[in-house]
């Protein structure tokens, strides 16, 4: 039995996640429309391979990884190209983003799927596969999965850790896949394992999920280890999920990995499995449509599936006021539901005054550090709040402002009901855009700099070449001379 | 008395010493007050402070010839890290220098383009791209929007373009309510 650890704060919001768990995931039937982002995971947007009027095949790539930090596109079902262009996707600002816009036509084609045998292939090959297949991390961020699985020289990963608990209210969708899939999860960790040369596997899974933690133990069998971990929110955080299970803490500014950890999510492993056993590229994501509607529940929606096209099979209600992309800590506010589910899409959570009641006034900060007790990364929210709000940004660098991870903790318990959370994101985006300025301004100085370099040349070599040139001449002159 | 006389000239001998080896040993390469003004200015480039480039202006500001609000690309939040850095007044720009605009980068309409060159003598980075007799176009992530290209056009086929915002470079806003509490 492994001894569990802990970390700071933490809180219990109300879980909510009875009401989509009643059901088995379905499958939505094809929508009219498939619009496809071509920016659905960290680092650079994928190039568009096709054109409008393409005919293309399910599991064609559409979208080429641009760059080592991107991520590979493919068409979900097989169909017609409408259009390469703008269209409104699921992010906070509500602007627009470079989609493919595809129409099924319904015959599901494949393309020709090339198996492997991942357990005795070279890791190298794998990775390559990966990244052509699309797999990101289903846990939210979507960060490119084979970097991940590139410890890198000299770096040696003793524990691989799949992170199952899916701590945040409403999201069912990794407990519905570990019950329903835990084979398709622990191959994919084999995989996962081979790759790393990890000498552990540990699956942290809360314990509010026991049909998911005795579905995966069964398939775990004696390989790997499925750990229940106490149910407090946020758990499945990375740092603290590796907290819990292997004690390590995570120091600020370090990756996991330089610990010997890596963390996956579980739906991520599953992916995986798919792409490197089968070869098929993640084509759909098990989404889970809660909140203000008639029979909330689990669906494996193919990437680019309209929200509006799930949030109708579960059945709207009246009364709705909008809706959430990710959990109520996290997650954001979708300026319309028009738009389509992405690779990062683990939850739609339909709103109703109801449910998510209008936030009252925020009423000035008394100092009570309660934000400070519930934080799970053991910051102070209250000085980075002041920090944030008078905009000194490099005092809130200097108070660990980007080991943040956004958790919602302090917000939640803060007595004056301050939208802290959000303070951070617009002092982390404010500090981001003045290095993007930064290094604008570094590499406009070089620019100019290599320029007036190149016009001092320019002026010496043409004063050099004259010198030479009349000096030429004054021989020239001279030399029919000495022959008289 | 001669003790005294001796024990002091001894003493400035030895201390005169330690300083000459010290500005020898610790010399610092350049102007240090120079490289951390110029750090501070945005680089653009535009010459609109009345110098040729930004770093010239800092070297005037340095050497006292110019003051610390001719600068519009940089705005008042320059002005204020100038002062915070010369330990003097803030004062807010001069307006013979030009107003701060939204940041820009310039765009050859390339149907109207004769390929004269001119604007790419005229460009302080490099940044258009074009031979003789043939088409020019801008680098976008290149331009700094200093707008010295617009000029020398000899058929108007340069305008500038504000950056629009997108998803990468898009802010979280501060949130507003809040603005009167605190």
């Amino acid at each position: 039995m492994r001894a569990l650890h802990h970390f700071n704060g933490g809180v219990h919001p109300p879980e909510h996640k009875g009401e989509s768990t009643l059901r088995p995931i379905q499958h939505p039937p094809l929508p009219k429309k498939l619009v496809i982002p071509l920016h659905q995971h960290i680092g650079n947007s994928a190039k568009p391979l096709v054109e409008a009027g393409d005919i293309v095949l399910k599991g064609q790539m559409i979208g080429k990884a641009e760059g080592y930090v991107s991520g590979a596109i493919h068409a979900p079902t097989s169909g017609k190209i409408i259009s390469v262009g703008h269209e409104s996707v699921p992010h906070p600002s509500g602007l627009k983003d470079l989609c493919i816009v595809l129409e099924p036509d319904g015959l599901e084609s494949w393309i020709d799927l090339q198996p492997l045998d991942p357990l005795n292939m070279d890791p190298s090959t794998l990775r390559n596969r990966l990244r052509d297949a699309g797999v990101v991390g289903l846990g939210g961020a979507v960060f490119p999965s084979f970097i991940k699985l590139n410890p890198g020289t000299g770096k040696r990963i003793k524990t691989l850790v799949l992170n199952g608990a899916e701590c945040e209210p409403y999201i069912t969708c990794d407990d519905m896949l570990m019950r329903e899939r835990a084979r398709e999860i622990i191959e994919g960790a084999a995989v996962m394992r081979h790759m790393l040369h990890a000498e552990e596997v540990v699956i942290g899974i809360e314990d509010n999920k026991p049909q998911a933690i005795s579905a995966m133990r069964e398939a775990a069998g004696q390989s790997m280890e499925v750990v229940a971990v106490p149910t407090i929110y946020p758990g499945g955080g990375a740092k603290q999920l590796i907290r819990v299970l292997t004690g390590i803490e995570v120091p600020a500014g370090e990756r996991s990995t330089d610990l010997g950890v890596q963390c996956f999510n579980v739906a991520t492993a599953a992916s995986v499995h798919r792409a490197t056993r089968y070869g098929e590229p993640v084509l759909s994501r098990i989404v889970t449509v809660t909140g203000n509607v008639r029979n909330p529940g689990n669906f494996e929606a193919l990437i680019g599936t309209p929200m509006d096209h799930l949030i109708d099979l579960a059945g709207r209600l009246e009364g709705s006021t909008g809706a959430i992309m990710g959990g109520p800590m996290m997650g954001f506010d979708l300026p319309s539901t028009a738009v389509p589910v992405v690779k990062a899409t683990n939850c739609i959570i339909v709103k109703s005054d109801a449910l998510f009641p209008k936030n009252p006034q925020p009423m000035p900060c008394i100092r009570c550090a309660r934000c400070a007790e519930s934080c799970p990364a053991e910051l102070q929210p209250q000085e980075l709040y002041w920090f944030a709000k008078a905009g000194n940004f490099g005092k809130a660098q200097e108070y660990a402002l980007f080991d943040c991870i956004e958790c919602g903790c302090c917000s939640y318990v803060c007595p004056s009901h301050i939208p802290l959370v959000q303070f951070y994101r617009y002092a982390k985006s404010e500090i981001w855009a003045q290095e993007r300025e930064k290094k604008a301004a570094d590499l406009a100085r070089i620019r100019h700099d290599l320029r007036l370099e190149r016009i001092e040349r320019e002026k010496r070599e043409k004063a050099e070449r004259l010198a030479q040139k009349s000096a030429q001449a004054k021989t020239a002159e001279n030399s029919p001379s000495e022959q008289k | 008395m001669l003790d005294a006389i001796l024990v002091m000239s001894g003493l400035a001998l030895f201390l005169g010493g330690v300083l000459g080896y010290a500005s020898i040993r610790f010399h610092v390469q350049g102007n240090a007050l120079v490289e951390k003004i110029d750090a501070i200015l945005p680089q653009t480039q535009c010459a609109q402070c009345g110098f040729p480039g930004c770093r010239p202006y800092a070297e005037a500001i340095a050497e006292g010839r110019a003051d610390i609000n001719q600068c519009p690309p940089g705005g008042d939040a320059n002005i204020h890290k100038l002062a915070d850095l010369l330990g003097v007044e803030f004062k807010p720009l001069n307006a013979s220098h030009g107003e701060p605009k939204p940041k820009s980068v310039a765009f050859i309409d390339e149907s109207t383009c004769i390929g004269c060159t001119l604007c790419l003598q005229a460009c302080p980075v490099d940044a258009i791209c074009g031979a003789p007799k043939q088409m020019h176009t801008i680098i976008a992530q290149e331009c700094t929007g200093c707008e010295l290209c617009i000029a020398p056009c000899p058929v108007d086929c340069i305008f500038m373009i504000p950056v629009q915002e997108n998803i990468s470079n898009w802010k979280w806003k501060q949130p507003a309510y809040l603005k009167g509490a605190a």
